[in-house]
């Protein structure tokens, strides 16, 4: 963190975007999170994000549980909805948010603990409704917030910062996402904002659940030596396998990449995921094979990043609830009151 | 890139825009901290050490410094004026204490060396204050019956009041200089000739004013009427002139036609033109000064080319112009250039009196031709621009005599490297050897998030200069129009400073590349990115460049990914968050000072300089 909060004199010469907004008017408040947290860099791509989208502060929904991590909604955005919930509960509050709104985007921040310890059965269901959201895990091996024990992702013989080596074995929520029905399924790193942010981008307009892990190294409980989610271990054994651009409805694909390499992914939009293959044998529209993939590539120590998998066909959630199209705030009395003859019917059915 | 060398001093003393851009390179956001502390003594013997004459120029210097303002740079107009730098320096002066006990003082055993110095300007007196604590015996010959130069002969009272003038000359001459008033020099043959002397410095100044050869300008009808700019302005100074007539030309546009319209007003004019053959944006003048003579209601007249002196009835009835149009290159606003002019009609415009304010030349009808020194055909000295000797080696030029007219500040820059210059031939050194500059950093960290400066972003917009009520300042010529900052604007004027000299200081070794200071700098100036070349690094910069001329930063290769930390120091607010985000420290905030030789540094093998002593801080602003 710091003492003085960002001021507000910018670079005169920042681009603007539609709205003739610069990446300046999508920060939030001061971050309270140590100096050099990679949270804060994932911070930064969102807002990166949302202003390359132009996107109108108040059509961004923030959700969150607890963790150091959850504490970043308030880091960006100022002028989104938020809902900071409790402890691996934010799934919950989101399927109640988008349930009554489906025009708004949404971005749910979480940590590996909050998402794989306690929050665990929660994430498991957002995945299988297939929620209209962004889901971001920032992922630093360790409950932040409390101090530094391990989480849920902590590899079999990392190493906390005190000396004691992790003995369980970890839960890897790109595997999991892949096993539970995630139709856009991610990993990142915070310090790799060229990757990250397209992903950011095209997650937000995925119809449907879109999870990205982010690899979060923790400066304070777990950035040394003998550490798996360290700045160094990560960068050392990172591997991008998909890369995905994202290309804005208007705009031509332009004919950089070699035949075969590029595939385009629409979205419901009209807008496109180029995504280009890093290692050619790779096909992340096969749910099948990306699972094969990771685990091989994790029995050998590394971090599988980029776009791992992608679905833009399966139903998501309003499809499979048949949920209002208007948001329920501008549903006039008439409509949202069923009346006490209606509500009699109601009732009836539960006799 | 290669890895920048920060060691080399001059890297971060361009960081320090204001320091980099006075030509005495006074420490300007030292002394401001100084003047926030309430430190004024301090901050004027910060001044001092470098520009001789704090509270002179805190009220008429040229402000070379602040158009090169960061302050200027980064924020939006109209919020992005710089730092009032130049009132700052007069806060200082005003709320000193009794600054002598501090001064360099004249040894009492002399080296030996005598040194003199012809006129008593600005150049002169440095040279002077440069050298008696060193232990010369320094002999200053002026023309006039008082010392200063054209600070006195010619800057209006109601700029620059005597008594400020009279101090700080007084600190010089008291060292025991030996002034001798009303002494012109008429033969430098037979001032050399006397032997009395081991150098000359020739501070005498560019006393010509141009003259304007139209159709009657020679007919006496019109001569008593018809003045040259500086001799009249100098004649004011005496009191020899006490009027002039109600209706007044002034021709030309730069700063001595400033002072002499409203040196006219003072004298009983009300209706004052100052002539322009161009427009505005092609005007000499400063900004601040041509607001300050419209504020008086000065009219300004553009495009008019002076034609003729019309003489009516036996005497003079006003001036013809022709009427300029100009083809431009560019929009003015563009910086468009004059490519073409032509004449579009003539106008007659009445007046009383012309004042002639075209420029001023050198002259130098007392110095033979055949001593050795040399002159050009515009009969400007051949003179060194560093060590400022000229062709013959024991005479040195400075000041307006050196290279034609400049301004104070440049003649006492001239006045320092002089100083250096007859230090070394004094002792049979090489002149053209020159001390070297310095740098010291030092880190202001103080705790895990605090720094020894405060570093937070003040928005606030520039403060205004109180003036005198328009009714009251014409009453007598020496009402000083300025009234100084007051003390609730100097606290709040402090607060704009950037604190450019405090650096952020880089070490590759110590970063993880973690991002966290390219997140957080509100101005986007760091990139961490692969190595190029320069052009391709500045394409590839998180915000764009807006000019090139500032440097950029490259760091050595970073531990894990071997990309480079570039940092473009152009828009850089010193704000320290960078440093205070980083995990590692390997950014730190550092205290840049940069070591400005004297004469003084280099000691002379007769003599022990008496070093200044600092006082010990007392007062707090209120
Ligand atoms: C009207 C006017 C307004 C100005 N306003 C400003 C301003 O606001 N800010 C600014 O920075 N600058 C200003 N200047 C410029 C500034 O005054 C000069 O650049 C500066 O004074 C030059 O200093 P100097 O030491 O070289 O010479 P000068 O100040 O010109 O001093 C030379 C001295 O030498 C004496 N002298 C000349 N010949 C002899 C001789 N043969 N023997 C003995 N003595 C001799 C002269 O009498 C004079 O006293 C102004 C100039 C003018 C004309
Ligand atoms: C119900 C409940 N149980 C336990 C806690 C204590 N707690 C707070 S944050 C946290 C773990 C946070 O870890 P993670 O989600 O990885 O976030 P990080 O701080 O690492 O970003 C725990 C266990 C709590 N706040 N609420
Ligand atoms: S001090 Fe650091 S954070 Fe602040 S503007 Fe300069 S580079 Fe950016
Ligand atoms: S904050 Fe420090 S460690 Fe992190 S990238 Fe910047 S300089 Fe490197
Ligand atoms: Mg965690």
């Amino acid at each position: 963190m710091s003492f003085i909060a960002k001021p507000k004199v910018a670079h005169p010469g920042l681009p603007r975007n539609e709205l003739g907004l610069t990446r300046r008017d999508y920060e939030g408040g001061m971050s309270t999170l140590c100096a050099g947290c990679g949270h804060d860099s994932i911070t930064a791509a969102v807002i990166e994000a949302c202003w390359q989208m132009s996107m109108r502060p108040e059509q961004l929904v923030k959700l969150s549980g607890i963790g150091c991590s959850s504490k970043t909604t308030a880091y960006f955005v100022s002028g989104g909805h938020g809902f900071n919930s409790v402890h691996g509960r934010m799934p919950s509050i989101a399927t109640g948010a988008i349930a009554a709104n489906k025009d708004l985007y949404y971005i749910g921040v979480s940590g590996d603990g909050d998402t794989l310890s306690i929050g665990f059965g929660q994430f498991a269901h957002a995945m299988r409704r297939n929620l209209n959201m962004l889901y971001l895990i920032e992922n630093n091996g360790v409950y932040g917030l409390t101090k530094g024990q391990f989480s849920a992702s902590a590899d079999i013989g990392s190493k906390a910062k005190k000396g004691e080596a992790n003995l369980q074995p970890p839960i890897d929520p790109v595997l999991a996402a892949l096993t539970l029905g995630g139709t856009f399924v991610a990993r990142s790193f915070s310090g790799d904002k060229e990757q990250l942010v397209p992903l950011i981008i095209a997650g937000l307009k995925h119809r449907g659940f879109a999870l990205i892990d982010v690899l979060s190294p923790c400066v304070t409980f777990n950035d040394h030596e003998g550490s798996t989610k360290s700045y160094e271990f990560v960068r050392d054994n990172y591997e991008e396998v998909v890369h995905a651009d994202f290309i804005p409805p208007a705009r031509e694909i332009t004919a950089e990449y070699a035949e075969g390499d590029a595939m385009p992914i629409a979205l419901h939009d009209g807008s496109r995921v180029l995504l280009r293959k890093l290692d050619p044998s790779y096909d992340p529209t096969h749910r099948g094979k990306a699972f094969n993939y990771l685990r091989d590539k994790l029995a050998q120590n590394e971090f599988v990043t980029g776009l791992i998998y992608i679905d833009e066909s399966s139903p998501e959630f309003h499809d499979m609830n048949g949920t209002t199209t208007t948001p329920v705030n501008q549903l006039s009395y008439q409509q949202l009151s069923p009346g006490s003859k209606g509500l009699e019917k109601i009732l009836a059915r539960y006799r | 890139m290669q890895p920048t060398d920060t060691g080399n001093p001059d890297y971060y003393h361009r960081v320090v825009d204001c320091q980099w851009a006075c030509p005495a390179h006074t420490d300007v956001p030292e002394y401001i901290r100084l003047i926030a502390q309430g430190q004024f003594t301090q901050a004027y013997l910060v001044n001092r050490e470098s520009n001789v004459f704090p509270g002179i120029l805190g009220r008429v210097c040229d402000r070379p410094c602040e158009p090169a303002c960061r302050r200027g740079r980064v924020e939006p107009a109209p919020n992005n004026e710089p730092v009032a730098i130049c009132r700052l320096k007069r806060v200082a002066a005003d709320h000193r204490d009794d600054v002598r006990p501090f001064l360099p003082k004249a040894p009492a055993q002399k080296n030996g060396r005598r040194i003199a110095c012809i006129g008593a300007g600005p150049a002169s007196l440095t040279v002077a204050n440069d050298l008696m604590p060193l232990g010369y015996d320094v002999t200053i010959f002026e023309k006039w019956r008082t010392p200063g130069g054209l600070m006195r002969t010619n800057i209006p009272s109601f700029r620059l009041p005597e008594q400020v003038l009279a101090e700080e000359i007084g600190y010089i001459i008291d060292l025991g200089v030996d002034l001798r008033l009303g002494s012109p020099v008429t033969s430098m043959k037979q001032l050399l000739a006397t032997g009395e002397f081991d150098a000359v410095f020739v501070g005498s100044g560019a006393p010509k004013g141009k003259d304007l050869k139209l159709p009657g300008r020679t007919d006496p009808a019109a001569a008593a009427n018809i003045h040259i700019g500086i001799d009249w302005l100098e004649s004011v100074a005496f009191d020899h002139i006490k009027a002039i007539g109600r209706r007044v030309l002034i021709i030309g546009v730069g700063n001595t036609a400033m002072d002499c319209c409203r040196t006219s007003l003072r004298l009983g004019a009300s209706d004052v033109k100052v002539m322009a053959r161009k427009p505005r944006a092609f005007f000499k003048a400063s900004e601040w000064e041509l607001e300050d003579a419209e504020a008086e209601n000065v009219e300004i007249v553009i495009n008019h080319a002076p034609k003729a002196f019309v003489i009516e009835h036996g005497k003079l009835a006003g001036m013809l112009f022709d009427l300029m149009d100009y083809d431009l290159d560019a929009p003015l606003d563009k910086g468009g250039r004059i490519v073409g002019e032509r004449v579009r009609g003539e106008r007659f415009i009445p007046c009383d009196d012309v004042i002639l304010a075209i420029g001023q030349e050198n002259a130098f009808p007392w110095i033979e031709n055949d001593l050795g020194i040399e002159f050009d055909r515009w009969h400007v000295p051949k003179v060194d621009a560093t060590t400022l000797q000229s062709t013959r080696p024991n005479v040195f030029f400075g000041g307006d005599a050196a290279f034609g007219p400049k301004n104070i500040i440049w003649a006492v820059e001239h006045g320092h490297q002089a100083a250096i210059s007859l230090h070394k031939y004094c002792q049979g050194l090489d002149v053209n050897q020159r001390p070297p500059r310095g740098l010291k950093l030092s880190s202001r960290k103080m705790g895990l998030h605090e720094w020894a400066y405060k570093n937070d972003y003040d928005p606030l917009e520039r403060r205004l200069m109180p003036h005198v009520d328009l009714k009251e300042r014409f009453k007598k010529i020496n009402i000083e129009v300025e009234l100084g900052f007051t003390a609730e604007q100097a606290a709040a004027e402090v607060q704009r400073c950037l604190n450019c000299d405090v650096q952020t200081v880089f070490d590759a070794r110590l970063c993880i590349e973690c991002d966290a200071c390219i997140d957080i700098c509100p101005v986007d100036c760091l990139t961490m990115t692969v190595n190029g070349t320069e052009a391709e690094i500045r394409q590839r910069l998180k915000a764009p460049t807006l000019r090139a001329t500032q440097p950029l930063f490259v760091s050595g290769p970073l531990q894990h990914t071997a990309r480079v930390m570039v940092k473009d120091e152009d828009v850089c607010v010193h704000c320290g968050l960078c440093a205070e985000r980083c995990p590692t420290a390997a950014w730190d905030m550092q205290k840049s000072k940069i070591r400005i030789p004297y004469a003084s540094d280099e000691t002379s093998p007769c003599s022990t300089p008496q070093p200044a002593t600092r006082p010990a801080p007392t007062r707090r602003i209120a």
